[in-house]
């Protein structure tokens, strides 16, 4: 975090001045690591097992903290007789398709749940593969609609189908031994961090877990969450202060670009985005997509409301709300997917905004292969990143595969403003927005993405203004009427908020979420910011100092839903409405007034007494009861067991990464079975652990940033300031790896995978450890992956190792842990350099089966 | 020539014994190395402000730091030490790493990455400012000391002189160039860049007095959590340099970081100096008399 | 954490690279280190900007000309006309040489007069040129009467003026380089004074036995080897004060012009004492004295150099001093 996020690590400062413990887990020792009470060295790729011991521990020891998981988790939840666990199946769990590689959840619910849709009913394997592969999965994360909101359980948890034993004996091999095992880390370090997490847990204290994208960018990136999300709802620590699993992520607004989407599975606020096969209507989708219990009951509001506010008086009951006119999905359209097709020849144009594929996306070769194939690609940056001079300078020119003269793309670019030059919002990962104010003009032809969007769609709905084609409809009827101003004709980005926060039949703004209507009476850009312009002023360009205001420090910006700064607070008090603790109080349960209270916004029905218990045919939000702190959530409980939501499992289990010098200790299952595996001649995987060949890729090899270049380096390696602060592109090596490969520190070294050989300097360190593990030694190379060919500082990339197998949930890329091998010297240039990686595939027998088995 | 015993008399303020009546307080900075997270903030910061030039995009592979070096051209420098256990990782070490022993107290070698932003230290005794001989660095109303580039004529002099190898000259334009405490800005009542910038408040900028106090209770309090090797360098007024307006919290030798564990301001040795010149003079023409004395030469 | 002492002996910078080894080798440098008495081995000061030959020329030619002045007004005084006619020929030409290094050393040459904006004693190098101001026109007053003839008493006054100034022209310089943090220098302070009068002496005598014979050439030898005899002396006393701190005066380049220089001065001196009349000897003494002179300011200029580049020179000595205070304050 120190690395990534200096500023946010102030506040970890902060808590280490008054006393909290840090410990940090890492394949390198970091300047996270120098600030920490205890760093703890692990193998990239086998975090689950880590934290899958930790919850072992915490099981068998009982450290779980009793009342909170008895009435604030599923753990009493009993399993249909139909489930079977990866111990019962050798490392898969009951519901595998092994031929079309995916899993089907109905073995999965609870025990009763019989009329659970998830989207999939009435539809055959085929389409439901591809309603998976769409990414359908995340969409149950709030559950699907139960039929039985109050499922069979057994507060005793001795069932032996309840979800409490099932987990015991799921985790029951992630021994310390076998912790050790894996992730290299020793016994005593790893008890030692037992104790530390789970004395530091329950009424009195909480522990908190920050992860970034050391965890997210694995095969099984999504259960690297889900067995954080378990230890942490055993230890009782969400919804409670100093609590919870914070993600880190890696731009300053990216959370802001999951809100209000650029991904392409979802619309604004988290509703999914409309299947073809499984969401033909408004009502369909509805009933597919909202829960029986729970604030996503009232899906059907937040999408009238969110069609309205982009089809304005289109959008009507007789129309549908124009659900028609949003695109549906007809598989994965995630990046990589995309890349192929634009290889294929069937995607044929492509917008890049403050995006350099080139460089930071994984198989940085096959995004500049998918690109030199385009009729048309635009780049809008402010400098010429790599992805807009690839025709010119891009690696394969230099082997002579590409000819500058023979790339057919027409490339745009066009220079973009900085966000000092425009106002806009950022969301940060805390969810909070914070407003930016312009402070100059852009220069010369430099526009804002808010201009660009803005004109170019008008332009483009001038163009279609005679138009009389049903497919243009959409756009003609967009309401596209943002007020302008200034010199350039600058949209004026306060409208746009205001458009997202939401206005009344009046055209007010709201101020809750709880006011949208499904009647059309009601526009909202995006529910989840619904409250961002309430009263008709920026709440998130407040700055209320800190020491002017509480402690929760509510008045600085504004965090969705509802300027709620802890979701799922209802949790910080006991069953009785009362916190767990004095120190620890947050929210609470006012008997006279008859409403919660607190420090934060409750996360929770206002006047809904913790006594309550609905009757049985309640639905929507009053089927929440008192003790249902987890109000997305189709049971109100956080979820031990993963009934839906996840397309690889109801229950983390350790895998091992798509590249590993290991087998898998743990299961005969190596890999995640459903995984997903974009093949082509130019993305090869290497073979893993007994495998033959895989002794030619022996090292572990783990990608990550350093605190003075910024991700892709297009905002980084062009300034002088940052470009000096580390001008060369440079490995991290252990003394003892430079010893056995005859590497010299701040010597040259090339680094091959099966996709690609990049060069770097050396830096020997002990800051790498070799681990023990396995019965041998295991060595990891670091590798920043800031650098490429243009800019004051220029360098390989590392992305050009890195292959495209990802997680099923999120399609997003393992490049947290590969194998590789690594050898002293430059690498070859022209054709010599594709010569050198055939030579590696060749020795290692690797061919289009190659990892791409179940 | 003011000597030490003036500078003491004058109760350590150098602005007073520069001639400033009625001066504002002594301002300082007082870097806690200890929470420094090494991410250079307060370099980028200090040359964007004071449009400081890039000066060398070289690898060094000393650790993460690229600069090398307080000079002309560059005013805060982020140090980088790694000291990390030195045992084979797979013999008893077994590859678990901690810092302050709190938590860890049996590990005997802990490792530690020592991270320091290290700043010319505005000195009581500034060598600088004594030796320069056209007057282009002056002590201001803060105390502290600057150079005016529309004077300095890159004679040099002052490189050579400081004891902490602060101040250089910039070979694109010939002048001396070094950190101003961001007077511009003092002037206005603002922060300097770098202590703005810094996320963990690791460069703390007050009153140089009020500095003082907090670094103390600083270092007490690291002690009594076990960190018996922080202390601090340069915050003494009675140190070979008078006491430094920026000085440290440091967790290790001064010669650790580059620093020099003691030093004395050469001036102070200045007297005696021209002493021995005077002497040598009136030697050197006792010499000629003496060789002169006695000449027969006008005669054959 | 728990303390741990301060100094570990196996990475005793002293004992690792040695004084006078400046790390910058191409050994395989590991970039994690356990407690070295230095920075990757890295200067704590930094080494004087001043370039080569300009100001190790202008000490030995500021200290030529000064005693050179020095010289020809005792010679004047005493008769010997000739020898102070060389002499201040001699001064004027090695003066306006220095100015002209002294200038164009300068970081902004163009500024040179700012030297003179202030008068503070504080720094040798502003004494330096109000002195060099004041002794430059004097020098060639006095040069310029000695060879026309022309105002003889106006370049008598010029002559005694130049004395005076000179003196201090040829001795100023060394508090010039030792009021600096340069190890070899600073440490110094007290012995550099008599060592540069010393060396001026006996270059401006061996300007002398070259530039003129005998008789008038016996001040000069005279004053030459008592000169010699004076920087020999101041010399060894400084060397014997630095002990480890003066390794960068025999060792590398330094100790080599630094021994040349004593190689040569002892021949001139054997030539001066032993060469009698003879006006060949008498010149290439001289000569080799006056080189000897240029000599020993080179390998005193890069022997500073040599001290402030590595970075034990400047740690051992001060480290040792907090151990002799923690002895004796804790005694």
């Amino acid at each position: 975090m120190a690395e990534a996020h200096p500023v946010g690590f102030q506040w970890v400062m902060e808590a280490k001045a008054r006393g909290a413990t840090l410990i940090h887990v890492d394949p390198r020792f970091s300047r996270t690591s120098a600030m920490a009470d205890l760093h703890v060295p692990i193998r990239a790729g086998s975090d689950i097992a880590f934290l899958g011991g930790l919850v072992r521990y915490v099981l068998e020891n009982e450290r779980y903290f009793r009342e909170y998981v008895l009435n604030y988790t599923n753990a009493p939840v009993i399993l249909t007789e139909e489930f079977a666990d990866t111990e019962d199946l050798n490392g898969v769990f009951s519901g595998l398709d092994r031929e079309r590689r995916a899993y089907d959840f109905k073995t999965w619910r609870y025990q009763g749940e019989e009329g659970w849709a998830d989207g999939a009913d009435g539809i055959g394997p085929e389409e439901l593969l591809q309603v998976r592969q769409a990414a359908r999965g995340e969409v149950h994360g709030s559950g699907g609609a139960a039929a039985h909101p109050v499922p069979d359980t057994d507060p005793t948890l001795q069932h032996p189908r309840c979800v409490f034993q099932v987990l015991k004996r799921h985790f029951a091999r992630y021994t310390p031994e076998m912790v050790a095992q894996v992730t290299g880390v020793p016994e005593h370090v790893f008890r030692q961090v037992a104790e530390l997490i789970t004395q530091n847990s329950g009424p009195d204290k909480t522990t908190a877990f920050v992860y970034s994208v050391g965890w997210t960018q694995h095969t099984v990136g999504v259960q690297y969450i889900r067995t954080a999300a378990i230890l942490q709802s055993l230890l009782g620590n969400m919804g409670r202060p100093g609590g919870g699993i914070m993600a880190l992520r890696g731009h300053a607004s990216i959370q802001g670009s999951t809100d209000i989407p650029t991904l392409f599975d979802l619309l604004p606020g988290y509703l999914p985005m409309p299947h073809v096969h499984s969401n033909d209507d408004l009502d369909t989708y509805v009933a597919a997509e909202k829960t029986d219990k729970g604030f996503k009951a009232n899906t059907r509001e937040y999408l009238v409301s969110l069609l309205k506010a982009w089809w304005g008086e289109a959008a009507t009951a007789d129309s549908d709300f124009c659900y028609d006119y949003l695109p549906r999905l007809t598989g994965s359209h995630g990046t990589y997917d995309t890349v192929l097709e634009q290889i294929n020849g069937n995607c044929r144009g492509y917008f890049l905004f403050g995006q350099n594929p080139a460089v930071g996306s994984a198989n940085a070769r096959m995004q500049r292969l998918g690109m030199a194939n385009l009729d048309w690609l635009v780049v809008r940056d402010m400098v010429l990143i790599e992805s807009a001079t690839f025709w010119q300078n891009g690696p394969e020119i230099e082997t002579g595969e590409l000819r500058t003269e023979d790339i057919r793309t027409e490339v745009f670019f066009l220079p973009a403003a900085a966000h000092t030059e425009k106002n806009g919002s950022f969301t940060n990962t805390q969810r909070m927005l914070q407003w930016h104010h312009q402070a100059v003009e852009p220069a010369g032809d430099a526009r804002s993405d808010l201009w660009f969007t803005y004109h170019l769609g008008s332009r483009i709905q001038a163009k279609l203004a005679a138009s009389s084609d049903e497919m243009d409809e959409p756009v003609q009827q967009l309401t596209w009427d943002y007020p302008v101003a200034g010199p350039l004709d600058e949209p004026d980005a306060e409208a746009v908020l205001t458009e997202i926060n939401g206005r009344d039949r009046r055209g007010r703004p709201l101020s809750s979420y709880t006011q949208l209507k499904s009647d059309g009476s009601t526009t909202c850009g995006c529910w989840i910011y619904c409250g961002a312009r309430a009263g008709g002023v920026n709440q998130t360009a407040r700055r209320k100092p800190g020491r002017e205001q509480s402690w929760v420090a509510p008045e600085w910006g504004w965090a969705w839903p509802a300027n709620r700064r802890i979701l799922y607070n209802r949790a910080s008090a006991d069953p009785d409405g009362r916190p767990w603790s004095d120190r620890k109080a947050l929210v609470w349960w006012d008997a006279d007034k008859g409403k919660w209270t607190g420090h934060d916004v409750p996360d929770f029905i206002a006047d809904r007494p913790p006594s309550y218990r609905p009757p049985d045919d309640a639905r929507g939000v009053d089927a929440i009861s008192g003790i249902d702190p987890f109000v997305m959530q189709s049971d109100g409980k956080a979820w031990l067991f993963a009934p839906a939501g996840l397309v690889d499992g109801p229950l983390p289990a350790h895998y091992e990464p798509q590249e590993s010098p290991l087998s898998n200790p743990l299961y005969a299952q190596q890999h995640n079975p459903v995984r997903q595996i974009l093949e082509h001649p130019e993305d090869r995987f290497e073979p893993s652990g007994s495998q033959p060949g895989s002794e030619v890729f022996p090292y572990v090899t783990t990608t990550y940033r350093l605190t003075e270049h910024h991700t892709a380096g297009g905002m980084s390696r062009f300034l002088p300031y940052l470009a000096e602060l580390q001008p060369a592109m440079f490995c991290e090596v252990s003394p003892e790896l430079a010893a056995e490969r005859g590497l010299e520190h701040m010597g040259w070294a090339t680094i091959v995978t099966a996709r690609a050989a990049i060069e770097a300097r050396v830096m020997v360190t002990r800051r790498m450890t070799p681990l023990s593990l396995d019965g041998r030694r295991i060595h990891q190379i670091g590798l920043p992956w800031h650098w490429g060919p243009n800019g004051y500082t220029t360098g390989d990339a590392a992305n050009e190792l890195a292959h495209m197998s990802l997680d099923p949930n999120v399609h997003i890329q393992e490049v947290k842990a590969m194998t590789c091998d690594i050898r002293p010297g430059r690498r070859p240039r022209g054709p010599e350099l594709r010569d050198l990686v055939r030579q590696y595939q060749q020795r290692a027998g690797i061919t289009g089966q190659t990892g791409t088995e179940l | 020539m003011s000597t030490a015993a003036d500078v003491t008399a004058a109760g350590l303020d150098p602005a007073a014994l520069a001639g400033y009546e009625g001066h504002p307080p002594r301002m300082g900075f007082f870097t806690d190395t200890s929470v420094c997270i090494g991410c250079k903030a307060c370099e980028v910061a200090c040359k964007e402000w004071n449009s400081v030039p890039e000066d060398g995009l070289q690898l060094t592979g000393m650790s993460y730091d690229n600069s090398v070096s307080l000079n002309a051209s560059t005013w805060r420098h982020v140090a980088f030490i790694e000291q990390i256990g030195h045992g084979p990782p797979d013999a008893t070490a077994d590859g678990a790493h901690s810092v302050d022993g709190a938590v860890d107290a049996a590990q005997p070698d802990a490792p530690r990455w020592l991270m320091a932003s290290d700043v010319c230290k505005h000195c009581t005794e500034a060598a600088c400012l004594d030796v320069c001989p056209t007057g282009a660095l002056i002590r201001t109303e803060f105390g502290t000391v600057v150079v005016q580039d529309d004077i300095c004529n890159g004679c040099g002099y002052c490189v050579p002189a400081c004891p902490f190898g602060v101040i250089g000259r910039r070979e694109s334009d010939g002048g001396a160039h070094k950190c101003t405490l961001c007077y511009d800005r003092l002037g206005d009542g603002l922060t300097p860049a770098c202590a703005k910038a810094c996320p963990t408040e690791s460069i703390q900028f007050g009153p140089v007095d009020e500095l003082r106090e907090r670094a103390q209770q600083r270092v007490s309090e690291l002690h009594e959590n076990g960190t018996d090797s922080a202390r601090l360098y340069l915050q003494d007024p009675g140190d070979g340099i008078g006491g430094g307006g920026a000085f440290f919290l440091l967790l290790d030798e001064p010669e650790v970081y580059g620093l020099p564990p003691d030093p004395v301001v050469t001036t102070r040795d200045l007297p005696r100096m021209w002493r021995h010149v005077a002497t040598a003079a009136g030697g050197l023409a006792a010499t000629a008399v003496a060789a002169c004395l006695g000449w027969r030469g006008s005669q054959r | 954490m728990s303390g741990r002492s301060p100094r570990d002996e196996e990475f005793s910078d002293m004992a690792r690279y040695g004084p006078g080894e400046p790390r910058d080798s191409a050994e395989q440098v590991v970039a994690s280190k356990v407690r070295p008495d230095s920075y990757y081995g890295r200067a704590v000061i930094k080494e004087p900007v001043w370039s080569s030959p300009e100001i190790p020329g202008y000490l030995f030619l500021g200290g030529l000309a000064g005693a050179s002045s020095v010289l020809a007004a005792c010679a004047q005084a005493t008769g010997n006309r000739e020898l102070a006619r060389a002499a201040k020929t001699g001064a004027t030409v090695a003066i306006g040489l220095s100015l002209a290094a002294l200038v164009k050393d300068l970081g902004r040459p163009v500024r040179f007069l700012n030297m003179l904006r202030v008068f503070k004693v504080t720094s040798p190098m502003n004494i330096g040129s109000w002195l060099v101001s004041g002794y430059t026109p004097t020098a060639a007053v006095a040069a310029a009467s000695a060879l026309t003839g022309r105002m003889p008493r106006v370049g008598a006054a010029a002559s005694g003026a130049a004395a005076v100034l000179g003196a201090g022209v040829a001795t100023y310089t060394a508090a010039l380089v030792t009021d600096t943090a340069v190890p070899a220098w600073h440490e110094g302070h007290r012995e550099m004074p008599y060592l540069f009068a010393g060396s001026a002496a006996s270059a401006a005598g061996g300007l002398g036995m070259l530039a003129v014979g005998q008789p008038a050439a016996a001040q000069a030898v005279r004053f030459a080897v008592l000169g010699s005899a004076a920087e020999l002396t101041a010399k060894s006393l400084l060397l014997q004060r630095l002990g480890d701190v003066g390794q960068p005066y025999r060792s590398g380049l330094a100790g080599k012009l630094m021994e040349t220089a004593e190689v040569l001065t002892a021949a001139g001196l054997t030539g001066a004492v032993l060469g009698g009349r003879n006006r060949a000897a008498a010149a290439v003494s001289g000569a080799a004295l006056v080189t000897a002179s240029a000599l020993t300011r080179f390998g005193i200029f890069f022997a500073g150099r040599t001290s402030a580049r590595d970075p034990a020179y400047t740690v051992a000595p001060q480290q040792q001093r907090l151990q002799e205070a923690a002895a004796t304050g804790a005694g």
